[in-house]
């Protein structure tokens, strides 16, 4: 007891802030998302479940559920295909750059994903990058539609979440045994064998939980859907922001809030019952 | 390995030219002298780094998210340290449990984040305001400060501190003359990347700001949803430089600070 007494002074400022700033905000979230909105605003004190009913009864918002799954899902597989070799080559070479490579790779974390946005916005608009070459060697009459859809947000998303996804990888890679690898290859078999046979079922655990965090960022990541969907790709996040900030329906919006979170839980679900299946 | 085949090795430099292409797109665009980005560049110069110092908005939205960063990052620091040393020198019960909570935030979407902080600040009056952004920022600084700073007191022996206190130092004493130096290293890490989770924050931001207070981050972002030029390529330099060189200055002062605890 006195020791509790002893770490409640230090604990204060931060229990304080967590409190207001986490607890307090989530709990009346989900109080909200109970409640009825009579438009404009305005909120109605109620215990329904009108939000709720509302998403999973309107097509236009199952799509929007059935969209983000399949972007964040589609988005995690590129960037696990785009990771792997990297993560691969970081691991295991002895070049004398291999520091500074693994800096480089990891840097673009440090960079604001706005920033990030709007350079594949220049590369990838009408008057981009892109179009720009190709028009240039004059293979397009009209410009490729390769922004504000859905092809535009996954070239950005996986971009995005490349770092954290090689991160992951090759944290997976530092716990394989390297000799593993050389025992198969002494014992004749041929290199695509060795990493289909060896290095990827060793390094499992490392494409799991990359995975399921890309899949976890991408699905409730805003700033990419917003600015290379251009307002044409509906995703939870978006919409979440809309219903709060323009259709002033809060109520919705924590509704879907909750939503998001469900299929967090899903994802987390599906993710450790992978790792049994793997770990054993 | 040397026996890389190079089919791989063509394959690795174009993932990372894929991984670094926007920065190296957005970092040639910005020594363009068009009205607007388009490819090729007609001309070249550097009228989007004039253009970006003359923009009013820019100016005031960098203010602002300067001295929302350093409030965050004095805040969260005082509040993490704290944390971290009661967590890790007071084993009480429900501590891991507190833990968790502390670290949640991180677990849960922004977006999430932010429309909580809505609801409950519009009824607080804290919308638009300073101190409604800084508590926002908190929340996704704190976790971290804690987190750093923990790792940092558990890396410290505790016969240290023992030792001064049985040749007679009271525990205030020890913390500040024993405990926080050895925290020194963890402390400036956490600082670091509370300053620019802080100073880079989007999505949080975009619920909490009002037309008389807007941080960088979110005059970008309403920029550039409607037209892409030199100035924003030139901010973005700017940006990109401004975090290199914090990380170079904790690279540094991490090795001054080991160098003067050897």
């Amino acid at each position: 007891m006195k020791r509790a007494v002893a770490a409640a002074g230090p604990l204060a400022p931060a229990a304080l802030l967590t409190a207001i700033a986490f607890v307090l905000p989530l709990a009346w979230l989900l109080r909200l998302s109970l409640d009825r909105s009579s438009g404009g605003g305005m909120l109605v004190d109620a215990v329904t479940a009108a939000n709720y009913l509302r998403f999973l009864g309107d097509g236009f918002y199952l799509g929007v559920l059935w969209r983000s799954t399949w972007m964040a899902a589609l988005a995690s597989a590129l960037t696990l295909l785009l990771s792997y070799p990297l993560a691969l080559f970081l691991a295991r070479t002895r070049s004398r750059w291999r520091g500074f490579l693994a800096v480089l790779t990891i840097a673009p974390l440090l960079v604001s994903s706005v920033v990030r946005t709007f350079g594949w916005m220049v590369i990838l608009g009408d008057q981009g990058w892109v179009n720009g070459l190709l028009r240039l060697v004059s293979l397009t009459a009209a410009p490729l539609r390769l922004m504000n859809n859905m092809l535009g947000v996954l070239i950005g998303l996986t971009e995005v979440m490349m770092p954290v996804m090689t991160l992951a990888l090759i944290a997976g890679f530092a716990r394989l045994d390297p000799t593993l690898e050389e025992a198969a290859r002494s014992l004749g078999a041929p290199p695509r064998k060795v990493l289909l046979r060896v290095t990827l079922p060793l390094s499992m655990p490392g494409v799991l939980l990359g995975s399921l965090v890309t899949f976890v960022l991408s699905i409730s990541s805003f700033v990419t859907p917003k600015l290379l969907g251009g307002g044409r790709v509906a995703v939870l996040a978006t919409s979440i922001y809309e219903e709060a900030l323009e259709t002033l329906n809060w109520p919705f919006a924590a509704a879907i809030s909750v939503v998001l979170v469900a299929v967090f839980g899903v994802a987390l679900m599906l993710y450790e019952r992978a790792m049994r299946r793997w770990m054993i | 390995m040397d026996d890389l085949s190079t089919a791989f090795r063509i394959a690795v430099v174009l993932l990372f030219a894929f991984l670094l292409a926007p920065l190296v797109v957005v970092l040639l665009t910005s020594f363009s002298n068009d009205e607007f980005l388009a490819f090729p560049p007609h001309h070249w110069g550097l009228g989007g780094y004039r253009a970006l110092v003359g923009n009013a908005a820019f100016r005031a939205g960098l203010g602002t998210s300067l001295v929302l960063a350093a409030t965050v990052t004095a805040i969260s620091l005082v509040c993490g340290a704290g944390a971290a040393y009661a967590l890790a020198r007071f084993s009480f019960p429900g501590s891991g449990f507190l833990l968790a909570i502390f670290t949640a935030p991180l677990l849960l979407p922004a977006i999430i984040l932010g429309l909580g902080l809505l609801l409950v600040f519009a009824r607080l009056g804290l919308l638009a305001t300073m101190p409604g952004l800084v508590i926002g920022h908190s929340l996704v600084t704190l976790p971290y400060a804690i987190r750093i700073n923990l790792t940092a007191i558990r890396g410290i022996a505790p016969a240290l501190e023992e030792a001064a206190a049985t040749l007679g130092a009271g525990p205030v004493r020890v913390f500040f003359r024993v405990t926080l130096p050895l925290m020194l290293p963890g402390i400036v890490a956490a600082a670091a990347l509370a300053f620019l989770a802080s100073f880079d924050e989007v999505v949080i931001s975009l619920f909490l700001v009002g037309p008389r207070l807007t941080t960088l981050p979110i005059e970008i972002f309403h920029y550039i949803e409607y037209r892409a030029d030199p100035q924003v390529s030139a901010l973005s330099v700017a940006l990109i430089l401004l975090t290199a060189l914090l990380v170079v200055i904790v690279e540094r002062s991490l090795g001054v600070l080991r160098a003067l605890a050897r």
